[in-house]
């Protein structure tokens, strides 16, 4: 502790007036436009987050509505084949890479800390870095299509065909560039989760205390640990064959094209888990609080959790039974395919046995979740179907595959991200969002979702490959075609409905207050919206469903100080008060380091010098980030721990 | 018309569809059952509540009969994925019983966007080369070799067999046949850029008299024309562009970058079975292809009318 500097007070000094008025200032968002830049409080930079996403949630929805038009009629002439596989490129990588994973670690980054209770982020400047990264390689890939370069050879970008000798021009870098970005974002947003759920939970919230939204979105980072480095190698390997001659993927100077696709499956598989998991969490939150009990089996699930991270890396061989894999092989890698059914399996048993034993209060997030169950069991089947060699091979690359993995991650992501959305809602904004128009948006979006993708079953078994811009009249497969098509205007009215409820409730909602739902985790102890810092006093915890079970004598953590950022860190397992910890405030070197890497990602699509001055100017803004600027490093030594009050 | 996988032709795809079945039924089943359980689960709790809303807190006591009856949900799931694993291996095993030395091999190479089809022979004047178009016999196992000249295709013919794809660098195999005569159409299915929409092929299953038959024809060298219009169009395309790049055996057009033309009146389909092979698609082909497959490789050709008629004489004469 600096002696020049007389400590500020800490929370026992203060009445709650002043207590609030004193982390109010402390905490306070830095002001005016140039300040909304150098923001680093965890629900800011995540409500950003999860709107940018669903901006590019609405961009790639619309495209997709483009080729469900392109395909309503056999040889359709609205989009030629250049456009189109720019499109569904586009669609593709947006839904994966810009959509799906950033929103669902947007939502753990906003609830995690505010779910075990503590005011920040583990690392705050690295998450805005983060958000940044994510902001700009989801432009480059948008502003490239805007200019008719995006990328044409998938989502997936197979070699050769995304090699320098087929794929020309600057389209290819774009993907593998965006790809760079958003997986920089990921893996950071992943290690802020980790640290901050292993270090930052509030007292009493041991690990088998956990909500299982927090133990989801823990398995999810540990998973994106794991898998992002796959795809990051494979797209700089793509990138350096393009930019400078080497021949990772190219045959004929002894590289191999099949190294790509295990590359990127071993990440590509382990990607939909990442979807997946956080989704299963939110569910099983909203389970719990609209049966009206705790969830049944807690541990079951919580390693139904653990349990499908592990095995979403043996699968990705599934992707490439058609490339003529030996036979023992491929059954190796059927079996694990139909392994994951089970976690999937008990998952759902102990959700329908929890809705069974409680007491159902039916509201729009439980209709999303029963929506989510009945597709996503469907999803799941088709699945395991295609788990079996022989009819993957029938069905491998035909609309019987988009069917399903758009009943599985639509099913299985979209369907609770919106059921979540509706239940947090409140505390994100203060108001509830309108009861009736949620209703009537579920019906909307699960009737418009199943004639979308029901249909596209059997397209597949007819014999229509994915990825084609148009098909022959007599290929017979035009009225089924139509009906999809018909399903997509009925699920983009649902989509619209949900945003315009969004932005109706925004500004007339019914006021939430703290717990409009009689909830059980800790978020719902705070106001809504909850102010930058959180908790006034940290709260404790003492059982898995914290504010079902809170004694009227709850103890809070004091000892705090009220004028810094401080956190109280507590052990891994048994979540015991270690010590305080002083958490970074705003600042704009998060914003400078992501445009000086930026600047190199980007200026490495055109020439390899772009890797020597994105290196420069990333030292020069990581100088500037670390430069210690001699103030005082507060209370942080180790002491016995906080000293505990009972609450009033 | 493309015929579906559920209306197989020959035993793999019978195999197979056979699978399909099976699993379809069980999985009906399920589907059936857990959207009973949870519409159950909802409207009994739901009736139970009756605008209710406290909760059941502290955690009720563990409760032994719901444990026991998610576990056996969860042993049934283990049991019919086991099911569900034997079956699919076992077609597999039946699906690998084809394999025979008895077989008619054929060399399939993928180039964007048609198919080259070689059937060797010992004596290499025997080579047959065509394109977008097998014959088989019936009742005869299929090898069929896989190759790619460029990017990775698949192949697909989705009434006989399932995917194989053709990757550059990796060749590979697989085998088919089919029971009964027909004509099967199939696509391919790995994306391959531009036109991978209209990259189709046609699968003609015959007797084997019929199949020995255009195999002979095949191996005779094209015929020359038969009137002096179709002799102006021999000259028109070996002197013309068209000779660069397609070949005509017997004549000196030996192009090898597209498909050969020596026996083209003979095919069901040009343009890689997309257009009907009639005079009138020929010559929109010839003209403009570029209107029918945006980005293919054959660039638009200027000829005067009397010339186009020449030609068509002269390629709808070789049968």
């Amino acid at each position: 502790m600096n002696e020049q500097q007389p400590a500020g007070p800490k929370d026992t000094e203060l009445s709650a007036e002043e207590l609030h008025a004193a982390l109010d200032r402390a905490w306070a968002s830095p002001r005016g436009f140039p300040g909304w830049f150098a923001n680093v409080y965890h629900k800011p930079i995540s409500t950003r987050m999860i709107i940018t996403a669903f901006i590019f949630f609405a961009l790639a929805g619309t495209l997709a509505l483009v080729m469900r038009l392109q395909l309503a009629i056999p040889e359709n002439t609205l989009v030629g084949p250049d456009l189109y596989n720019q499109i569904f490129t586009v669609h593709g990588s947006t839904m994966m890479f810009l959509f799906a994973v950033p929103v669902m670690q947007a939502m753990g980054l906003y609830f995690v800390p505010v779910m075990i209770g503590t005011r920040n982020l583990a690392f705050p400047r690295l998450n805005t870095f983060g958000f940044y990264m994510f902001v700009i390689g989801g432009g480059l890939l948008w502003v490239s299509f805007f200019l008719n370069i995006g990328p044409d050879t998938g989502w997936f970008s197979y070699v050769p065909l995304s090699g320098p000798e087929y794929s020309p021009g600057k389209r290819v870098d774009v993907w593998a560039q965006m790809i760079t970005f958003t997986e920089l974002a990921s893996l950071v947003g992943a290690v802020e989760i980790i640290v901050t759920i292993f270090k930052l939970r509030a007292p009493g919230m041991s690990l088998n205390r956990m909500p299982i939204f927090v133990w989801a979105q823990l398995v999810t980072s540990f998973m994106i640990i794991f898998a992002m480095p796959a795809v990051m190698l494979a797209s700089g390997f793509l990138a350096m064959d393009r930019l400078v001659d080497t021949h990772f993927f190219n045959p004929a100077e002894g590289g191999d094209a099949l190294l790509w696709q295990h590359l990127f499956w071993f990440f590509g598989h382990p990607e939909v888990y990442i979807i997946f998991i956080p989704a299963t969490g939110m569910v099983s939150m909203l389970v719990q609080v609209f049966a009206r009990r705790p969830i049944f089996g807690y541990t079951a699930v919580v390693l139904s959790l653990i349990a499908t991270g592990f095995l979403g890396f043996g699968l990705w061989v599934h992707h490439m039974f058609a490339v003529g894999l030996p036979q023992l092989g491929e059954s190796f890698f059927t079996a694990a395919s139909m392994l994951i059914a089970i976690p999937s399996g008990v998952q759902i048993f102990c959700w329908i046995a929890t809705l069974w034993k409680g007491r159902v209060v039916m509201r729009t997030p439980l209709l999303f979740v029963a929506g989510f169950i009945f597709t996503f069991v469907l999803g799941g089947l088709t699945g395991v179907m295609q788990a079996a060699v022989p009819l993957d091979l029938q069905v491998h690359d035909t609309f019987f595959v988009v069917a399903h993995f758009h009943y599985v991650l639509i099913g299985g992501a979209v369907f609770p991200l919106i059921g979540a959305l509706y239940f947090w809602f409140p505390k994100m904004t203060g108001r509830m969002m309108n009861e009736k128009l949620g209703q009537v948006n579920f019906w909307l979006f699960f009737i418009g979702f199943h004639l979308t993708f029901f249909p596209m079953h059997q397209l597949g078994l007819n014999g229509m490959p994915r990825r084609v811009y148009t098909y022959l009249p007599e290929t017979g497969w035009g009225r089924l075609n139509l009906i999809a098509t018909c399903g997509a205007i009925v699920l983009g009215s649902a989509v619209l409905l949900f945003l315009i409820n969004i932005f109706v409730s925004r500004r007339s909602g019914v006021l939430a207050g703290a717990n409009p739902w009689d909830a059980d985790s800790l978020e719902w102890d705070i106001p809504s919206p909850p102010p930058n810092y959180n908790y006034l006093y940290l709260p404790t915890v003492n059982s898995r469903t914290p504010l079902w079970t809170k004694t009227p004598d709850q103890p809070v953590v004091t000892g705090m100080r009220s004028d810094i950022l401080e956190v109280l860190v507590t052990t891994l397992h048994d979540a015991l008060p270690d010590h305080r910890h002083l958490l970074d405030g705003p600042s704009y070197w998060p914003l400078l380091t992501a445009l000086a890497v930026g600047i190199g990602i980007i200026t490495a699509i055109f020439t390899p010098w772009g890797i020597t001055i994105g290196a420069v100017l990333s030292f020069i803004a990581l100088a500037g980030w670390f430069w210690p600027l001699g103030e005082a490093i507060a209370d942080t030594s180790r002491e016995a721990g906080p000293p505990f009050r009972k609450a009033a | 018309m493309i015929r579906s996988v559920l209306d197989p032709a020959g035993p793999q795809a019978g195999h197979i569809a056979a699978l399909w079945w099976f699993v379809l039924w069980v999985s009906v089943a399920i589907l059936t059952l857990v959207t009973l359980a949870l519409l159950l689960a909802l409207f009994r709790s739901a009736a139970r509540s009756s605008g209710s809303t406290a909760v059941t807190t502290p955690e009720p006591a563990p409760d032994r009969r719901a444990g026991i009856i998610v576990g056996v949900c969860v042993a049934a799931t283990c049991i019919i994925l086991i099911v569900f694993l034997t079956a699919s291996v076992v077609t597999g095993h039946r699906m690998a019983q084809l394999a025979s030395d008895q077989g008619v091999t054929i060399k399939l190479t993928g180039y964007r966007w048609w198919w080259k089809v070689e059937y060797s022979d010992p004596e290499p004047a025997k080579t047959v080369i065509t394109a977008n178009e097998i014959h088989i016999p019936i009742g005869r196992p299929v090898l069929i070799n896989t190759y790619s000249q460029d990017v990775i295709h698949s192949f697909w013919i989705p009434a006989l067999q399932g995917k194989r794809d053709l990757i550059p660098g990796n060749p590979s195999a697989i085998w088919l046949q089919a029971d009964q005569p027909g004509v099967f159409e199939g696509q391919c299915a790995e994306f391959c850029g531009f036109q991978h929409a209209h990259m189709r092929l046609v699968l003609v299953a015959e007797s084997q008299e019929q199949f020995q038959a255009w195999l002979d024809a095949q191996r005779q060298p094209a015929r020359s024309p038969a009137n002096s219009t179709a002799e102006r169009g021999q000259k028109i395309f070996v002197s013309g562009p068209c000779a660069l790049c397609h070949s005509i055996r017997g004549t000196d057009a030996n192009g090898h970058v597209a498909p050969d033309l020596t026996h083209l009146a003979g095919r069901l389909k040009i343009a890689a079975g997309t257009l009907p092979n009639t005079p009138g698609h020929l010559a929109g082909w010839i003209i403009d292809s570029q209107h029918i497959k945006p980005g293919n490789a054959m660039p638009p050709t200027s000829l005067s009318a009397e010339d186009l008629q020449a030609l068509l004489a002269y390629l709808g004469g070789l049968a």
